[in-house]
């Protein structure tokens, strides 16, 4: 399965991910209606003045967030780890459990997740479409070594 | 083919489930619920009550999910007996249920203290099942008096979740904190603070003497008048059936890594059960959801001739009050390193040079790095455990180490 990889090499910091993100799942017509607006992306950079790279969800094989979640509300489906947010109640136990700091609550204080953009407009990364550096792939990878 | 049995249709039991289906998609599985209604989110209750969710959203999980996994579900039947001889189950319909394995998922029981006068309370509640939740909904009124004995976790989330909907809340508790098994005395009062500041009074290090009708004399000489008194003390691990099958029992049902109690091909998970708790070093009932889950699913791969051990089981809690996120993990033990802020605190605590727990109130983003510190039992030293503190972040990590936490599958 593909999933979302970040190169730190690469990575200049720009925050553009988070801007692409953001608008792939805000509905919005145009990027620029966000400029000046605090945003809530699913992507977050990370790093300080020597590094930075982007944080996303691993759609892990094992996920934790999908064992704690105590609404039922994290399932995989076909390898996507999905929130509904419908069932979500923002207790943030999956923020707690989660190793990579993947989750963030959205602007309503309801989880979201990255879900590889496959279910919106977009249909693929849109953090990685938009990247300029090419500091995000999606891409098939093998198990960590 | 293997059948399965389940006592009990919680979070655990679901997990059980998918654990067996993980490794045997075909065996029967019986489940036996005492509940009259499929499995739902139980921590949900006090959200339902609050009006942030619903008797629909709380399912929790899908309604095809016993069909979709060969479930029969004896709804209403209560498990009364173990014969590990003749390897059955005996319930209180006179039911025989034979098993080649068995998962005790049965949970815990409120327990209420034998309270002077509890007799003359007409309105008097537990909250612990969305039954009880029902029954307590039902009784609700703009003006009503609310006393809850117990300033736990199940005591304070049910204040929150009826505040705005009756008059007034009175919480005691004979500790002299709230959340007094999670909280140290600076972080409790922080909590306490906050609680008051949205109407609820306390009286705490105190504890009722005796009720009568629609009053409660307490200790400390106070009278609260109420009209609607819920009872959130504390649970106890429903021990009985293993205990009376001769298996080993202590606060909970004792278990192994692999869930197996120490009666044969009879596993025990989630509130019923008493495992290692990796932060402590010993084992210990932790009744959190996410240990329900995990246990259940432990036991439901080993029961299916599957290899499963959960050998990293920490408390945690992850809890909201008004607005204010509250998060604590692990053990309280070793050194301890503060963080403060305007309307944050964050605390600490570290041994042997190893994470054990923390409390953080009011700054909880990216938590779950902390969490993994404590459960993967990390040697500070390799990371800058100082920015850590600050902001968990995961620049905290070398690069060798967010290479491998990044680059490939996890």
């Amino acid at each position: 399965m593909k999933r979302v990889y970040v190169n730190e090499e690469w990575c200049l910091g720009c925050h553009l991910c988070e801007y692409n993100c953001a608008f792939a799942n805000s509905g919005l017509r145009d990027l620029t209606a966000l400029k000046g607006k605090k945003i809530f992306p699913r992507i977050h950079v990370e790093g300080d003045d020597r590094i930075t790279f982007a944080v996303s969800c691993r759609h892990c094989t094992d996920p934790i967030c999908v064992k704690s979640c105590i609404a039922g509300a994290i399932s995989k489906k076909e390898g996507v780890v999905c929130i509904d947010r419908a069932k979500c109640v923002g207790c943030l136990t999956c923020v707690l459990v989660c190793p990579y700091g993947a989750l963030t609550p959205g602007e309503d204080g309801v989880m979201q997740k990255c879900e590889l953009c496959l279910n919106n407009a977009c249909g693929s990364p849109a953090c990685v479409t938009g990247c300029p550096n090419r500091a995000i792939v999606y891409e098939e990878r093998s198990e960590r070594q | 083919m293997k059948e399965y049995v389940i006592i009990g249709n919680g979070t655990a039991a679901v997990g059980c489930v998918e654990g067996i289906r993980s490794v045997d998609p075909d065996g029967p599985i019986t489940i036996l619920s005492k509940e009259s209604r499929p499995v739902y989110s139980r921590p949900l209750i006090s959200y339902y009550l609050e009006g942030k969710t619903d008797l629909d959203r709380m399912r929790y999980r899908p309604a095809d999910f016993y069909e979709k996994n060969g479930c029969r579900v004896l709804i209403g039947e209560t498990a009364t007996r173990i014969d590990s001889s003749s390897k059955s189950v005996s319930t209180d319909r006179g039911g025989e249920i034979s098993y080649d394995a068995l998962c005790v998922a049965a949970g815990s029981s409120p327990f209420v203290p034998p309270f002077e006068g509890l007799e003359s309370v007409d309105q008097k509640f537990t909250f612990q099942t969305l039954d009880d939740a029902l029954a307590l909904e039902s009784a609700l009124s703009k003006d009503a008096r609310v006393l809850i004995v117990g300033a736990g976790l199940i005591g304070l989330k049910c204040a929150e979740g009826i505040a705005e909907r009756v008059g007034s809340i009175t919480v005691c508790d004979l500790a002299d904190r709230v959340l007094s098994s999670i909280l140290d005395s600076e972080c409790a009062a922080l909590i306490q603070r906050h609680l008051e500041e949205k109407g609820i009074r306390f009286a705490l290090s105190d504890s009722v003497v005796r009720f009568d009708g629609h009053s409660a004399s307490l200790k400390s000489g106070t009278e609260v008048d109420f009209d609607i008194l819920v009872l959130a003390v504390g649970v106890r691990a429903n021990t009985g059936l293993i205990r009376e099958a001769g298996g080993e029992v202590n606060r909970g049902i004792l278990v192994n890594e692999s869930m197996q109690t120490s009666v044969p091909d009879v596993f025990a998970a989630g509130d019923c059960a008493e495992g290692f708790d990796f932060s402590f070093g010993a084992k210990r009932v932790l009744a959190i959801l996410p240990n329900a889950y995990m246990q259940g699913y432990t036991a439901g791969v080993n029961m299916a001739g599957g290899t499963a051990s959960f050998s990293n089981a920490i408390p945690m809690n992850s809890i909201g009050f008004f607005g204010l996120h509250l998060m604590s993990a692990g053990t309280y033990e070793g050194e301890m390193i503060e963080d403060k802020g305007d309307g944050i605190l964050k605390r600490f605590f570290v041994k042997d040079g190893r994470l054990k727990g923390f409390i953080l109130i009011g700054a909880t983003d990216r938590a779950g790095i902390y969490t993994s510190l404590i459960r993967e039992g990390t040697p500070l030293d390799t990371i800058d455990f100082d920015s850590a503190v600050k902001m968990a972040s995961n620049s905290v990590f070398s690069q060798k180490t967010r290479r491998f936490k990044f680059g490939g599958v996890v």
